[in-house]
């Protein structure tokens, strides 16, 4: 679960990562209110510049005029007038763009340096591993692919946390002063505090910044959640936008069902991830082009199935529908009676392509091919599937 | 041989009592699995399709010799459960549940010793891990066909033979078992391993097993898209393993997986897509299965054109 910038701050100040102040603002007027907050708490004079940044949960907003330097009350306002509400299209997004769902309002100041700090958890070595390098504040992936050796790794241990050789070597690797050392240890170990008290999956700060007069501050701060671990901070669960949220996957998520809409014209109803995939595949090999990836999920009951299909028909490309079902523990015969229910309920149209294989699967086929429906063809063999379906969708496209 | 389990493996189910717990004991009993009891706390002296439900892990294996344990219990119970196995030293631990915060599983695995050469973080100096293999979490488990069904796959697919399966999916590997099946192929151990971030035994732990089993003749990789798996399985193939290896890898077509901000595709070094997977795998002398409904059919070509090591055909 992604966090906004303004919630993975107010983590940080709470754990003693400084942060620039700020105040999140949701209306022009709130964000004009922030403005004067922000240059009083931050004893601002006549030439005190704030930002406003878009919050949404995607990099690369500074790129496409989602991070703006303002100069007053009015500024602040007019231009989270012209930010809230809408999309933003960055590298990050995709073509659709995510909307703004507030703007932070905080102090801007000149950098002296820029430099890298990240928590995340190493899956081949099993531990969670700091990374960090002094090229911060530009594309770190970029960093990565073309000089891989300005990123240092440094293992957390689970027992006793961020050691002092590791702070050391980021100290080094920042080539930081003297006295800056002790600082970034703090904030290295507090990063720990974070990752672990609350559950994070990533912790990115990008760029951690250094002031004009040594200070470091943390400029951007990135927090994802681990949600298999809400279970055990409730209180967390309310930070989530779901305005972030593709509206169906958010809706076929709620019920169980993994949807990721793609480009295509060939729906996709299979049970597992993996097969899922796997079906996606195939039509794309067989010439075709698949408009989702779902998975029903373990049930496969007539509820789910009919679910699913209503998920994949509200997307109105769709001119034919794959259904690959493995029945292993749900019997194939059950799945039919299930697929019959749900297309005649919902009256579907389009051809419809059904591969069943497993428990029961010849009466599952017999049922099928009883049910003489029209539009409804099934096939043994998921390559010759695969192959009918992109027929049907290029007959109709 | 086979690996992990056979006939002779006594198991316990934790989460015995639970829905999914009571069906799949039944399915595994079916199976002429050596079920010899259950644990639920709190439920002790009841029984479960005959099998008797003890309290804690501890009784259970005191009470039955039991040799592995299979865990249903919710996610959230779920890093109690796996302790008390650990605890109890028993050596074969399976995972079923779904849904286990990522901290949990990096906490138990730490408890177990890394097997040699595999690279990953051991404990802090003077702690021994325990002789301990976990297999998941969120995976289907493993079966040695006609032996011992630890899991939650559909059992008459198999058929005892030679191949071996590890895969990090469910109903994928079903499918190529069932294809492998349908092509008189057998197999003599299927493992999946789960798709969670972090997960008990890896790709390359289990080729490690696989490749000084009698048993196994060719080994057949399920992957997919996202970690390092598949690369870290194609390095250790290349220096380890002499069996024919086939691997199929899901997500090809797939777009550029959403991503959890930057730090996660740097930790990967760049990897994690399935061309660079396939690549890497193909580097180290492995065949690429280029069609999900081709898995069955490969192996059996390949392992025809082999000359003197005719695979039987399955029993």
């Amino acid at each position: 679960m992604k966090l906004h910038e303004y919630q993975a701050k107010q983590f940080f100040d709470k754990a003693g990562i400084p942060v620039p102040f700020g105040v999140n603002a949701k209306t022009p007027e709130e964000a004009s209110r922030a403005f004067g907050t922000v240059k009083q708490m931050c004893k601002g004079g006549e030439g005190f510049v704030a930002n406003v940044k878009a919050q949404l949960h995607a990099g690369g907003r500074g790129k496409v005029g989602g991070v703006v330097a303002v100069r007053s009350a009015t500024e602040a306002a007019t231009e989270a007038a012209r930010l809230l509400g809408k999309r933003l299209v960055t590298k990050q997004t995709g073509p659709e763009g995510l909307p703004v769902s507030s703007v932070l309002v905080d102090e801007r100041s000149t950098l002296a340096k820029e430099w890298y700090l990240a928590l995340t958890i190493d899956r081949f070595r099993a531990q969670p591993m700091l990374l960090a390098s002094a090229l911060g504040g530009m594309d770190i992936e970029e960093v990565a692919a073309t000089k891989p050796s300005a990123i240092i790794r440094e293992p957390v241990e689970l027992e006793s946390g961020v050691s002092e050789p590791a702070c050391a070597k980021i100290a080094a690797t920042f080539g930081s002063a003297p006295d800056q050392a002790p600082v970034i240890a703090k904030i290295a170990r507090a990063m720990w505090q974070v990752f672990e008290g609350r559950d994070a999956s990533l912790i990115e700060i990008n760029p951690l910044g250094v002031l004009q007069d040594g200070r470091i501050v943390a400029v951007d701060a990135k927090v994802t959640l681990d949600v298999n671990a809400l279970f055990r901070h409730p209180e967390l669960a309310a930070m989530r936008d779901e305005s972030q949220e593709h509206p169906l996957e958010l809706k076929a998520g709620r019920i169980g069902i993994s949807y990721v809409g793609l480009e295509g014209n060939i729906g996709c109803l299979v049970n597992g991830a993996g097969l899922a995939m796997a079906t996606n595949d195939i039509i794309k090999l067989s010439g075709g082009s698949p408009a989702n990836f779902l998975d029903v999920g373990g049930g496969a009951n007539v509820e789910q199935v009919t679910n699913a299909f209503s998920i994949i028909l509200s997307d109105a490309r769709v001119k034919a529908v794959l259904v690959n079902i493995f029945g292993g523990i749900m019997r194939c015969d059950w799945i039919a009676e299930g697929l019959l229910k749900a297309t005649r309920q919902l009256d579907v149209k389009v051809p419809i392509v059904v591969r069943l294989q497993g428990t029961n699967v010849e009466e599952g086929r017999r049922l099928l091919a009883q049910a003489k429906r029209l539009n409804l063809v099934s096939i043994d063999e998921l390559a010759d599937a695969a192959r009918r379906v992109v027929e049907f969708a290029q007959a109709s496209a | 041989m086979s690996i992990l389990v056979d006939k002779n493996t006594r198991v316990i189910v934790q989460g015995i009592t639970g829905q999914a717990g009571a069906f799949h004991t039944e399915k595994m009993l079916e199976y002429k699995t050596q079920v010899v009891g259950g644990v639920t706390p709190g439920k002790g002296g009841s029984s479960v399709h005959g099998v008797p439900v003890f309290n804690t892990v501890q009784e259970a294996v005191s009470a039955t010799g039991a040799n592995a344990t299979i865990v249903f219990v919710p996610a959230k119970f779920a890093f109690g459960a796996v302790s008390e196995a650990l605890e109890a030293k028993l050596p074969l631990i399976v995972i079923i549940t779904e849904g286990i915060p990522t901290l949990d599983m990096l906490r138990l695995k730490r408890r177990v010793a890394p097997p040699q050469g595999s690279g990953r973080a051991g404990l802090p100096a003077g702690q021994a891990g325990a002789p301990v293999r976990i297999i998941g979490p969120n995976c289907p488990g493993l079966i040695t066909p006609g032996q011992c069904k630890l899991g939650i796959m559909p059992g008459y697919i198999h058929r005892p033979g030679s191949v071996a399966v590890l895969s990090r999916s469910g109903t994928l590997t079903y499918d190529a078992v069932y294809q492998l099946t349908q092509a008189g192929l057998g197999q003599s151990t299927c493992v999946g391993i789960g798709g969670d971030p972090v997960i008990g035994s890896s790709f390359t732990d289990l080729l490690g097993l696989l490749q000084p089993d009698a048993q196994t003749e060719a080994i057949v990789l399920i992957g997919e898209i996202g970690g390092t798996e598949e690369e870290e399985a194609a390095a250790y193939i290349k220096a380890q393993v002499t069996k024919p290896v086939f691997a199929f890898v899901a997500g090809r077509m797939a777009p550029k997986e959403k991503r959890m901000g930057h730090a996660g595709a740097i930790i990967a070094g760049g990897h994690g897509t399935a061309a660079e997977k396939l690549a890497a795998l193909q580097a180290a002398g492995v065949t690429i299965v280029e069609s999900p409904a081709e898995i069955g059919k490969t192996v059996k070509a390949a392992l025809a054109r082999r000359p003197s090591q005719g695979l039987p055909s399955a029993r």
